[in-house]
């Protein structure tokens, strides 16, 4: 019966022929594949290829795991000011399971899971937002009673790859930052047996995610990472080296505060606290909400959001120059320490040399010929 | 980001904890060290002690003329760096950050191109420093290993910084880590070996002018 009911199944449509019945053009179709391959940085005749590659590519299969995350990485996505081609490939993915945007909910919701693990095996894609707590059996975060690093490891265990959306999922992010209370790790740290790609932010950039899908739609293999896991397409190069007011700080010209004449010119905010030279990212050159800024041409300092541990970094306000927080902590006590081994030591050389002199003295005053005993 | 955070946090605690131990106990130990008590009746034109300081610290400003020759070269490179490295450290923007987060001082900058070519002279200069001490073979017998490693420890954050500001070989955040680190060594070794000059060069000379003086030394 089974058997009959996928024999008489109509095959998926390809992306070419979903786009095609929603009016999208072969050339605009082109037209994205080639923007896609440009800020992935592929050669020319890469575009080509993605754009054959996408409009032959079936629907697939995509469960989002939503752990210890605040939902902002699907705010992201999904917010989208016109409908695009990038919004018609999320259309197109068959999102099978994502606590926020399916209908499901409750046991229905989990029976969709493991439905879509077990018809698309080996074959779906895994996207996660939110670490995994550790701490105490992982008992911080719960989802339809299990654990989050029950749930990841079980649902990943027949993916094709896995990608961490989202710093929390790349690095720990938020919930891994000191003190860390539930042992919030990264989900690369758990899973080692499957690629992992990290698609850090917080959150991340939305045509990150269309470039980073697109390309595992397009090509078999996974994009070039990093040492951090991260698509060196979008992850390589520092915020501050793309950065339109960098000639500002060349010039030495910085704003002090985020009202003053500076932040009114729009000179650099490196003084501020701006995290941009130590931090990789595409900000500075896709920038957010369709192109129209980023948070440093808003006046505001970078984050560092897309690094490690972002969160403790030392302070957000605080120039990426000065030390951490506490540095001069033990200094009173170093300078006294210091003083009195110094006073020490100065007694006792004169302790000796009193001695000596002494000595000395003494045996001016009784030539007899002790000394040499 | 893990080796930079280690440069920011525990390695900076750490150097800063050293380096104050450090010039604390200098200063105590030449604080309260025996000094035989000069009892030679002073010679007939002595001048009051402080004017006989001020105008030693002045003097050792330029060479005599009998050896000004022989120095010129020494004399004018140690200006070069000496200067260079002032301005490097306190008139580079993320620098006085550095010293204000600390200090709570704050004062002008310069413009950081202009500090970059100051750093590449200061940089040069302090090569030619070291080609002239291993190229003289008298300074290279009297040279100790005090005098190398001051010179390292000193020339390492010069290297370290041109290189990070240029990125030259590696990640930004990697260069600045190796160059907070190579601060915190110089920061380490100062106290202890003749760099401490940078807090005793003027208390040097004043005591070696009011000496002189007393002696009646022109």
């Amino acid at each position: 019966m089974a058997d009959n009911k996928t024999c008489d199944r109509k095959p998926a449509p390809t992306l070419g022929e979903a786009l095609a019945e929603r009016g999208i053009s072969r050339r605009s179709f082109l037209k994205f594949a080639s923007y896609t391959a440009s800020i992935m940085a592929l050669p020319p005749a890469a575009a080509t290829a993605m754009a054959e590659g996408l409009a032959a590519a079936r629907r697939q299969s995509v469960i989002w795991l939503s752990f210890q995350e605040c939902t902002g990485c699907t705010e992201s996505f999904t917010r989208a000011k016109a409908p695009s081609i990038e919004d018609l490939i999320f259309d197109f993915i068959s999102l099978d399971y994502h606590h926020t945007l399916q209908n499901a909910s409750g046991h229905a919701a989990e029976l969709a899971r493991e439905q879509a693990m077990e018809e698309n095996k080996g074959e779906y894609l895994v996207i996660v937002d939110g670490s995994v707590p550790l701490k105490d059996d992982g008992v911080y975060s719960t989802i339809a009673g299990m654990t989050n690093l029950q749930m990841l490891r079980d649902t990943v265990r027949d993916a094709k790859a896995v990608i961490s959306v989202g710093s929390c999922a790349a690095f720990g992010g938020i919930p891994g930052a000191n003190p860390n209370p539930t042992g919030a790790v990264a989900i690369d740290q758990i899973i080692t047996d499957k690629p992992v790609i990290n698609l850090p932010g917080c959150p991340p950039i939305p045509e990150v995610m269309t470039g980073t899908v697109a390309y595992l739609l397009s090509f078999a293999g996974i994009p070039e990472l990093d040492a951090l896991g991260r698509p060196r397409a979008f992850f390589g190069e520092a915020i501050h080296d793309r950065c339109y007011r960098r000639p500002f700080y060349e010039k030495g010209l910085f704003a002090k505060g985020f009202d003053d004449e500076g932040a009114r010119q729009g000179w650099c905010l490196y003084e501020v606290g701006c995290k941009g030279p130590v931090t990789y990212n595409a900000c500075a050159t896709l920038k957010w909400n369709g192109g129209v800024s980023f948070p440093i041409q808003s006046g505001h300092g970078c984050l560092g959001c897309s690094e490690p541990g972002f969160w403790d970094l030392g302070g957000f306000y605080k120039p990426l120059s000065t030390g951490k927080d506490g540095v001069l902590k033990y200094a009173a006590g170093a300078a006294v320490a210091g003083a009195a081994i110094g006073a020490a030591s100065a007694y006792s050389v004169r302790a000796k040399r009193k001695k000596i002199m002494g000595n000395a003295t003494q045996a001016v005053a009784t030539p007899s010929g002790k000394e040499d005993d | 980001m893990e080796l930079l955070e280690f440069a920011r946090g525990p390695a900076l605690t750490f150097a800063l904890t050293v380096f104050i131990a450090g010039v604390a106990f200098r200063v105590a130990v030449i604080l309260f060290m025996w000094r035989t008590k000069d009892s030679s009746v002073g010679r007939a034109r002595e001048k009051p002690a402080f004017l006989a300081a001020l105008q030693e610290i002045g003097r050792r400003m330029w060479p005599l003329s009998p050896y000004r020759q022989r120095t010129l070269f020494n004399l004018i490179n140690g200006y070069v760096f000496h200067i260079g490295l002032a301005i490097i450290v306190f008139l580079l923007l993320p620098h006085i950050l550095f010293l204000q987060d600390l200090t709570g001082l704050y004062w002008g900058h310069l413009p950081n191109n202009v500090i970059y070519a100051i750093s590449i002279v200061t940089l040069i200069s302090l090569i030619a420093a070291l080609v002239m001490r291993l190229g003289n073979p008298a300074q290279r017998i009297i040279s100790t290993f005090d005098d190398y490693a001051s010179w390292f420890v000193t020339f390492l954050p010069v290297l370290t910084g041109i290189v990070a500001t240029t990125h030259l070989g590696a990640r930004y955040e990697t260069l600045l880590a190796l160059h907070i680190l190579s601060v915190a060594l110089l920061l380490i070794y100062l106290p202890f070996g003749k760099l401490m000059h940078f807090f005793l060069v003027f208390v040097t000379r004043s005591q070696t002018g009011a000496h002189l003086n007393h002696r009646g030394a022109q």
